[in-house]
């Protein structure tokens, strides 16, 4: 079992990652792949600036991974986060997990992103035609850690 | 202790971290120190249910002893993914 936790400002190649993912494992079956990607909501976003907390980041996505790896059988687990600023339609982050059966890499994948949205040190601030503002969490978002 | 801000916190306190010597015994009472210094302080915790707070890069609760600590974090609920 592999985990490998990524925090990073700049792009990372989504589609060499893919392919690069628990390449070479022909014990896996499945392969779920997840990508965030910056939503223009209003029409009128002109960045997104993530911000996070360095020393806590990695230690906070690691243990949320390590989490997932106890409750599903997986094979290899791939979190990418990146903060800073960006456009939209630029990747914020992505998942990626594998297991024998494609049960588990599917229900891993959303583990990892209910927690990784309300319980990795990052926050989200929008700017644009109207000004700036930190993006508010919602309560559907803590309310889906409560399926799990 | 060192005390770090993150996103809204950070902006109405006007800094990123700073170093504070404390004898509170929880996170509620060093609140209740820091809404005692200034305006900007009182604004920043007037609503505690907006907030989170990690001790040593944990999450934690509010009622959590500071015995110890050396890194208290107060920031808005996250906003990953």
């Amino acid at each position: 079992m592999a985990i490998r936790v990524v925090v990073q400002e700049e792009p990372f190649d989504f589609g060499a990652e893919a392919e690069g993912f628990a390449a070479g494992r022909t014990d896996m079956g499945a392969v779920v792949t997840f990508t965030g990607v910056v939503r223009d909501v209003s029409g009128t976003l002109a960045t997104m600036e993530i911000e996070h907390y360095p020393g806590m980041t990695q230690k906070a996505l690691e243990k949320i991974a390590t989490e997932a790896e106890a409750r599903w059988e997986l094979g290899e687990v791939l979190v990418i986060h990146r903060y800073g600023r960006m456009g939209p339609g630029e990747r914020i982050m992505m998942v990626a997990t594998a297991s024998k059966h494609r049960g588990h890499a599917f229900e891993a994948a959303e583990y990892l992103m209910d927690y990784l949205k309300s319980r990795a040190p990052f926050w989200k601030k929008e700017s644009g035609a109207e000004g700036a503002s930190w993006v508010a969490a919602k309560d559907e978002d803590e309310d889906a850690l409560s399926r799990w | 202790m060192d005390l770090l801000y993150f996103a809204w916190v950070r902006e109405r306190i006007g800094l990123p971290k700073e170093r504070y010597e404390t004898e509170a015994a929880t996170v509620n009472d060093l609140i209740e120190e820091l809404r005692g210094r200034e305006e900007r302080y009182a604004l920043a915790f007037s609503d505690l249910s907006a907030l989170r707070v990690a001790l040593d890069q944990e999450l934690s609760e509010f009622d959590a002893p500071l015995a110890g600590v050396r890194e208290v974090a107060f920031f808005p609920p996250m906003t990953g993914g």
